[in-house]
């Protein structure tokens, strides 16, 4: 952001503004999805799930301004991203391992 | 000595070092709390049907703490935008907005864990358990005493929000008819333990951010006299630190509130 543009600086508030007023909905409904009765609680908390990673998603892009960072930003996330997958994968692996789960 | 790159972009990254080094640092913070994660889903996939507890928590002050740390990440850009533009009269009063929302979502937190810890589980001799918020307990008194109710087995404890709230009363219990006792603290079961570790690692980020950025409002903000840019940077990677924290709180409130 350029300190000769004012008129940027509204523009950016503005754009908080807008991140903030997303984020606060999407918490709301979060709260009602967890509360609608769908017959099955696996959809309240796939909804759930799905709201928050909008939030997070729009945290990430506008907030912490990866919609527009250097590569190398990119290179170590997309490098974290694969060690968390990674992770999660073993934890699902693991649970695939229980013994009264797999009739062992 | 000076440091490179504390205010020049270092060609080959295109980045100012200090912004690398946070994003290094965020990026083991993912695998810290994607640890704590994938040991929360173990203990909630691996916990017998009906063990695991649905709606313990206040989905209310949950809310209003998400709204509150959201509102904090919007007031430390608009600090660092303000230092941007050459004003730091603003960003010192965004900034200590920040603050201020922060101490109000871990005085929020405080209470829900007080609340966690007056809250107790009391098994009878005779099968019986009443639950609720301890009112009465002194060392040389052979009774205590409860605001609460009695529930029929320990299944009915752990979805409150399915079944009729039972009408709570002051219920004095005698300590000879007491088999067993127990508050709601990280020791009470899988999922408090996991609760409490996962809310309290994330409130001591929260204390961290707080503290660095107070330092930066204060005695480290006459950095800007001297060197601003540099100051500003230093505003930035806080940020974005501050960010990271806002993004795990988004994940943590509703897989610990509402699912």
């Amino acid at each position: 952001m350029s300190e000769e543009h004012p008129e940027l600086y509204k523009n950016y508030t503005r754009r908080c503004l807008y991140v903030f007023l997303a984020v606060a909905c999407g918490t709301l409904l979060m709260v009602t999805a967890s509360f609608l009765p769908l017959g099955n609680r696996h959809f309240n908390i796939a909804l759930v799930l799905a709201a928050a990673c909008v939030n997070a998603i729009l945290v990430a892009s506008f907030l912490m301004h990866l919609i527009s960072e250097r590569k190398l930003i990119y290179t170590v996330l997309i490098f974290t991203a694969i060690f968390f997958v990674g992770l999660m994968g073993l934890t699902v692996y693991a649970h695939g391992d229980i013994p009264h789960i797999t009739g062992h | 000595m000076d440091i490179p790159y504390t205010t020049t972009l270092r060609p080959d990254t295109g980045l100012y070092n200090a912004k690398v080094g946070m994003w290094l640092f965020l990026a083991s913070e993912v695998m810290l709390f994607g640890g704590l994660f994938s040991a929360y889903i173990l203990l909630r996939v691996g916990a017998p049907a009906g063990t695991w507890p649905h709606g313990w928590l206040d989905v209310p002050l949950g809310t209003i703490n998400t709204i509150l740390l959201a509102l904090s990440a919007i007031t430390t850009l608009l600090a660092w935008a303000a230092l941007k533009m050459k004003q730091f009269p603003r960003y010192k009063i965004y900034h200590a907005l920040t603050i201020f929302l922060a101490l109000v979502f871990l005085g929020i937190k405080s209470y829900e864990y007080r609340d966690k810890f007056h809250h107790y589980e009391v098994q009878l001799t005779d099968g019986r358990i009443a639950d609720g918020h301890m009112i009465e307990n002194k060392p040389g008194e052979d009774y205590v005493v409860i605001e609460g109710a009695y529930v029929g087995s320990h299944a009915d404890l752990m979805e409150p929000r399915k079944g009729k709230e039972a009408e709570h009363s002051e219920i004095r219990i005698e300590r000879s008819q007491i088999k067993k006792m127990q508050n709601y603290g990280p020791w009470h079961n899988n999922f408090l333990a996991i609760y409490f570790v996962l809310t309290g690692l994330h409130a001591l980020h929260i204390l961290g951010g707080i503290v660095v950025i107070a330092w930066l409002w204060g005695p480290g903000s006459r950095m800007w006299f001297t060197d601003p840019v540099r100051f500003t940077n230093r505003v930035e990677v806080a940020g974005l630190f501050w960010h990271f924290v806002d993004l795990v709180w988004i994940f943590l409130f509703p897989v610990l509130y509402l699912t």
